[in-house]
């Protein structure tokens, strides 16, 4: 919380904001467009969005911290709210432009995927952030199905950061109350 | 892999699941301390991390949310929920479910809000089941229990004595541990209970004439009438926590019947690329915001297999907190079938709620059968029934098998392939 009182923590809360602009009074909203402005347009761009991230990382004077991050909890909430799969690429490029060249920082993004997933608009955007990420971490079950001692795998994949790299890593893991355990395949603590 | 590559990918996980609040993780036993939640801010390089499929998975993004909703309002520890419902091909079950929801409401003295497009809801509420009293149930079960106790005695197995000291299979979950109320569903429940209970309707044709214009966000007009109204009870009784002087907190249970039908105007049951493709999503985000920082739950049925675009339903789903799947056999060629001859449908459960915790209650067993006798809707354990036949075989074991087989994908030992083990 003290980050946040800081500043080093900016939090947009989608839930908050997407209430705020839909049951908010008339006069708040015409001060600064709400960063989910598109909600309740016909044209669906991100722009409102990317003005919001910007002006939150971009550094202020004195306080300002080395190699910010931005974190996406789900960038396909966004394509639910009616944003069409280019405007969201877009959306993400320019991100990547601001944050990662122009700061030096980081995006952490979350997508769903599923294999026999039939939302095409998601898996254009599933496969085109596979194209431009530097890591990818994929979570999935167990192809054998459920187990109540390994819950799942972790693949780590690592993309375009050296030629004989590209092999992918697999760890399972065991979701506990409050931690996560990971261990090499066929190490969980049942087996050994 | 290298020690630098190990060191590295350490690194990077602990840095990012320190980011989402978890204390320690274990790889390859090497325990990590807990860092700084803002570790990741250094020599990360340029790089773009991605992650798929971690909602279901491991579902931080739940806790996180869950997490940030109890820090806004610490008074009340009671997480909001949004169950979906698919409902079955002829909607008998799932409204069953549905009344049982707004059943439980009224028994618990609970607000209500019924919203339908198809029948008024004074007509709903007047059809909830009656609630069994506590001396009631316990003659209707205890029947059932005796008898099974007085085999329990002469339990001594002669034959197959391996299966002696194997634990008791309950059928029904709910039998060791009481968890709400039980519900008569061949009487309806008598008017003096509403008399307790506050409840708001919202019947879509008496909306629609009420206010012809409205601001819609470009959104179906019915879906943002229903919000305005949800919203507006949620603010003038203050499930919002906006009255803080007012001592007596109560729970609104929120009820929408076939959300999605071309009742509300909405044409994903008609077309395989509708007009208002978002509505739908963004009405679900909506309420799942409103739900969030107010004392309510919420259930709404929805009739999955008329909706033509699959999409929908697979953001539908990642949009809400619990769905459940009812399969029901009227009509379709498991009514006959041996395997399911004692159950009327199967239960799907598709998502389950992870509250304030990282890891949901998983049952042992994923596959549940529902059951309607003549008082009392049942969800059981799905199992094969006996063979008491003579002969030694069963007639019929390939269809079992090929049945047992379209059953559950989860149970991947069970019959595969068309051989089965004959012994």
């Amino acid at each position: 919380m003290s980050a946040k009182e800081r500043g080093q923590l900016v939090f947009l809360e989608g839930l908050k904001s997407c209430l705020d602009l839909l049951f908010g009074e008339e006069e708040k909203q015409s001060g600064q467009p709400s960063p989910l402005q598109f909600i309740s347009e016909s044209a669906s761009d991100l722009k409102a969005l990317f003005d919001f991230v910007r002006t939150s990382l971009t550094p202020t004077g004195s306080d300002s911290w080395k190699g910010p991050v931005l974190l996406v909890d789900d960038l396909s909430v966004l394509l639910s709210l009616g944003a069409t799969p280019v405007a969201v690429l877009d959306f993400i490029h320019y991100c990547r432009v601001t944050v990662c060249y122009q700061l030096k920082g980081n995006i952490v993004a979350l997508v769903h995927s599923n294999e026999d997933s039939e939302d095409e608009e998601n898996e254009l955007i599933v496969n085109s952030l596979c194209h431009h990420s530097d890591l990818i971490l994929w979570v999935e079950g167990l192809a054998t199905g459920f187990c109540k001692d390994v819950h799942g795998q972790v693949m780590h994949g690592r993309t375009r950061r050296g030629a004989e790299q590209d092999l992918v890593q697999i760890y399972q893991y065991k979701i506990q109350d409050k931690n996560v355990t990971f261990f090499a395949r066929g190490l969980s603590a049942a087996v050994l | 892999m290298t020690t630098f590559e190990k060191h590295q990918l350490i690194d990077t996980l602990s840095k990012l699941i320190n980011i989402l609040r978890i204390k320690t993780i274990n790889i390859n036993t090497v325990l990590l301390n807990e860092q700084s939640p803002f570790a990741l801010n250094h020599d990360f390089g340029n790089q773009l991390i991605f992650m798929g499929n971690l909602i279901r998975e491991i579902s931080f993004y739940r806790v996180v949310k869950i997490q940030v909703g109890d820090l806004s309002n610490k008074k009340e520890k009671i997480p909001t929920i949004l169950v979906f419902t698919e409902e079955d091909k002829y909607g008998l079950y799932s409204n069953l479910l549905f009344k049982y929801f707004l059943a439980e409401g009224v028994v618990c003295g609970h607000d209500l809000f019924v919203a339908s497009a198809k029948e008024h809801p004074d007509n709903i509420l007047k059809e909830l089941p009656a609630p069994l009293l506590d001396d009631t149930y316990r003659n209707e079960r205890g029947e059932e229990t005796t008898a099974v106790k007085s085999e329990d005695f002469q339990d001594s197995m002669k034959i197959a004595w391996r299966y002696q000291n194997l634990p008791k299979v309950e059928a029904s979950p709910t039998t060791s541990t009481k968890f709400g109320h039980y519900y008569d569903v061949s009487k309806t429940m008598s008017p003096e209970l509403f008399q307790s209970i506050k409840w708001h309707s919202f019947y879509l044709p008496e909306e629609l004439s009420l206010q012809p214009k409205m601001k819609t966000h470009n959104m179906n007009s019915a879906y943002s009438r229903l919000l305005q109204s949800i919203q507006r009870i949620i603010y003038q009784d203050g499930f919002d926590g906006s009255h803080p002087q007012k001592k007596l907190k109560n729970i609104l249970r929120i009820g929408i019947q076939s959300l999605g039908s071309m009742l509300w105007g909405d044409d994903i049951c008609s077309s395989d690329s509708p007009e208002h493709m978002h509505s739908l999503t963004k009405f679900l985000y909506v309420l799942r915001g409103l739900l969030r920082k107010s004392l309510s739950a919420c259930i709404i049925t929805v009739p999955a297999h008329l909706i033509q675009n699959k999409a929908i339903m697979e953001r539908v789903t990642n949009l809400s907190d619990m769905v459940v799947g009812l399969e029901s056999f009227i009509g379709s060629e498991r009514e006959t079938n041996p395997l399911y001859k004692d159950y009327h449908g199967l239960v799907h459960v598709q998502q389950i709620p992870r509250l304030n915790s990282l890891i949901c209650d998983v049952s042992d067993t994923k596959d549940l059968a529902f059951r309607l006798k003549r008082k009392l809707f049942t969800i059981e354990r799905l199992h094969l029934p006996p063979d008491l036949s003579d002969t030694v075989s069963r007639t019929s074991k390939q269809d079992l098998a090929e049945s047992a087989k379209l059953l559950s994908s989860g149970c991947g030992a069970m019959a595969i392939g068309k051989k089965h083990l004959d012994f």
